[in-house]
């Protein structure tokens, strides 16, 4: 996926892509990390240099972590630190929740060889009504063919409220997607999306580090939406937001209108519509 | 005797409409399904599934969506349980 104009060295994300993210619950970008990132990032992960906020015990310094800025948790520039900050993943990160996001958690989900169970479907935290929302980067350092998993997502699951693992009776959706990559492969999901951990047949193990991090400002054209005066870009929009996945069956406009109203707070156009699904109910006169 | 389940979400009310969704659990222990384990549903509707055996053991119910809350979406709808017995 392409980098758009810079805020800084950071170059944004273009409105198709925030489009894309709205409407799916994620975007993925290929190849973003350089295999030296990659290779700095295994060794932290293996050696547990990089402690975490998640299941640090109270009185350790990483337990107070959540909610602070992330430059200031990881204010070095080697491994996971030089990844967030490399231009292209900061102007992701940037675009998504404005700068000094704060760190939430971040955890190194590895699959060990042979590992024939599949994690079932969850969404992550318990439920969440927030129309703000954070986002997980996932990064996978190493190339993943299917026989490793990876991580299985479902697009467009992000917007329904779930809690966690209520979801876990289900097994297969039409649409699904198993995450087969190339080292340095990052999947930036909104928090909601329904995701579970697949088997690992190989006989390596294989790691999936997760990155959640929370908006540190109001998330209002925080991309470069200066693309949006183009009618052409404007129509995209739409019809990227119109388009439903295979397993929304009968739902299908209602996550349209779901995505409209994300849209409506993430642009700050209040008029904005899809097909004129949702004036049809706003232009009432009483 | 084992019974097996098969739970079929789709895409509307009708048993003849499209599997959004699927799952297997299979009391005799010996293929009970997990998440991402297959991408084609086993059957193409309810009725299909009716129509090889399955017996149909729960409806979803057709509940109205709560005022104020009519456009939230959250689980499958319109999930079927389906059931046959089998030798174990």
């Amino acid at each position: 996926m392409s980098s758009g104009p810079v805020s800084g060295d950071a170059p944004l994300l273009d409105s198709p892509q925030l489009a894309s993210f709205v409407a799916r619950g994620f975007l993925r970008f290929d190849e973003i990390v350089p295999q030296p990132l990659c290779a700095e990032a295994l060794a932290e992960i293996a050696g547990g240099t990089r402690p975490s906020s998640f299941q640090a015990k109270r009185g350790e310094p990483a337990a107070r972590w959540p909610g602070r800025p992330l430059d200031e948790i990881w204010p070095d520039s080697v491994g996971l630190a030089a990844i967030v900050r490399s231009p292209a993943i900061a102007g992701i990160i940037r675009s998504l929740v404005g700068p000094g996001a704060l760190y939430d958690h971040h955890y190194a989900h590895t699959i060990q060889p042979g590992q024939r169970w599949s994690q079932p479907w969850h969404a992550d935290a318990i439920v969440d009504p927030r129309t703000a929302f954070d986002i997980q980067l996932c990064f996978f350092f190493e190339d993943t063919p299917r026989a490793m998993g990876g991580t299985m997502i479902l697009p467009g699951s992000h917007l329904r409220r779930v809690n966690e693992s209520d979801i876990a009776r289900y097994q297969n959706f039409v649409g699904q997607q198993a995450t087969v990559c190339k080292a340095g492969t990052l999947l930036v999901c909104h928090h909601g999306l329904w995701h579970c951990g697949q088997p690992n047949l190989s006989a390596a193990p294989r790691t999936m580090l997760k990155l959640r991090l929370n908006p540190s400002v109001p998330q209002r054209r925080l991309w470069d939406a200066r693309d949006l005066d183009d009618p052409g870009v404007a129509a995209v929009v739409a019809g990227i937001l119109a388009s439903p996945e295979p397993w929304h069956g009968n739902e299908a406009r209602l996550e349209v209108v779901n995505r409209i109203k994300l849209w409506r707070h993430l642009s700050g156009d209040a008029r904005f519509d899809v097909d004129y699904w949702l004036t049809r109910l706003e232009n009432q006169k009483n | 005797m084992r019974q097996q389940i098969l739970i079929l979400c789709l895409a509307t009310p009708d048993l003849g409409s499209p599997v959004l969704a699927w799952s297997f659990y299979d009391g005799t222990g010996r293929a009970t399904g997990m998440a991402g384990d297959s991408e084609t549903p086993p059957f193409p509707s309810v009725l299909a599934a009716m129509k090889e055996g399955w017996r149909v053991i729960q409806f979803p119910l057709l509940m109205p969506r709560p005022a104020g809350h009519e456009h939230e979406t959250s689980h499958l709808r319109f999930e079927y349980v389906l059931e046959r017995m089998v030798q174990a």
